[in-house]
């Protein structure tokens, strides 16, 4: 079987596994494990440029001219996605996503808008609204939402160009919560579903893709493994794998034993 | 001395009000990034970034909440009670 790559608003991506840039213990570290992911988007936080730091980053930071995140990110080959990350009201996430689109290459943006601080879950009233807003102001909004279908539905008809419902909280590590939900989501939706924080280990990616996730987007899970290169190698089998698994159709689940080998000629019978 | 401000009508109260010093240089006072910060004169955008070492490809400017296009940076100017936001990328998820 040969499967289509991932496509969103007209561009086709090579691999189903996005990843973040951040927690990462050096951008040398990080530059390997995106190589190791075989990954070809990233995504990127839009924050101040620290003024009163004048001196240049201790790592690998060349004479003059502070180091740059950018640096470390080879664009020729990924594609830069800024997020909204931190953003607690619509406008807020409005604001940070125009001077996104300033900072980089495109008019993508990864819109996040939370509701609360110790869940980071999204507030899918303003999340719904400021996809509105940005969709008219000719962006490609990928929304991180809750794995609520009629919330990622609502998204949809609001212009969004993928849905991403959570799969548990931001950096817990716990895995897909509601595998079911996943499930509905991407029965409804027309655009496609990646899941999007949660996932801890190399099986929550496979899983997340086995439910029909066309793609994984996941940070903490690589850049806060005690080895994060090997952890990105992983992540990328393991979206292979449950997108292998899912396009394979599964067996259904059975309560009892189904014999593997023939019943018949049995030796001495 | 020279005062050239083409967007904020702030810097000629500002004249009118303080007396004339010609031998000393202007005092620009700012908000940069949320803090206050100090320029000899009003400057342009690019001039700004040239001061601040930072490289105007790599950030976006918000002038008085105005974003303001790259191709824009070398026109706009900075002037005294300006609101200046540079941002850029940092690692996030």
């Amino acid at each position: 079987m040969t499967d289509s790559p991932l496509e969103i608003a007209g561009r086709t991506f090579t691999s189903r596994l996005i990843i973040g840039t951040g927690k990462y213990s050096s951008h040398a570290v990080m530059a390997r494990a995106h190589e190791a992911s075989g990954a070809d988007m990233v995504t990127v936080a839009v924050r101040r440029v620290n003024i009163s730091d004048r001196s240049p980053a201790s790592t690998g930071a060349t004479a003059g001219r502070r180091e740059s995140l950018l640096d470390y990110i080879d664009t020729s080959r990924m594609f830069v996605l800024p997020n909204t990350a931190g953003c607690y009201t619509a406008d807020e996430a409005i604001r940070t996503a125009r001077l996104g689109r300033e900072a980089g290459l495109s008019n993508w943006v990864k819109l996040e808008v939370i509701g609360d601080e110790r869940t980071l879950f999204p507030d899918n009233e303003a999340l719904i609204e400021a996809t509105r807003v940005l969709v008219r102001e000719g962006f490609v909004v990928l929304p991180y939402t809750n794995d609520d279908p009629i919330a990622c539905r609502k998204l949809e008809d609001a212009g969004a160009a993928a849905v991403m419902p959570l799969g548990a909280p931001i950096g817990s590590g716990l895995g897909i919560q509601n595998p079911n939900n996943i499930r509905i989501i991407r029965e409804f939706s027309r655009v496609p579903v990646i899941v999007d924080a949660g996932v801890g280990t190399a099986s929550d990616a496979a899983i997340a893709m086995e439910l029909g996730a066309d793609a994984v987007l996941m940070n903490t899970a690589i850049a806060g493994a005690e080895d994060p290169v090997t952890m990105a190698t992983a992540m990328k089998h393991a979206v292979i794998a449950g997108r292998l698994a899912y396009l394979s159709g599964r067996i259904p689940r059975k309560m009892y034993a189904t014999a593997s080998s023939p019943v018949e000629g049995m030796v001495g019978r | 001395m020279r005062l050239v401000d083409t967007v904020s009508p702030k810097p000629e109260t500002k004249k009118a009000a303080s007396p004339r010093r010609p031998h000393k240089s202007i005092t620009v006072h700012i908000t940069l990034n949320g803090e206050p910060f100090e320029l000899d004169q009003p400057m342009s955008v690019v001039a700004l970034l040239e001061k601040l070492d930072i490289d105007a490809r790599r950030v976006a400017v918000e002038h008085n909440l105005t974003i303001i296009k790259r191709q824009r940076f070398p026109e706009v100017i900075v002037a005294d009670g300006d609101q200046v936001e540079i941002v850029n990328f940092v690692g996030g998820g």
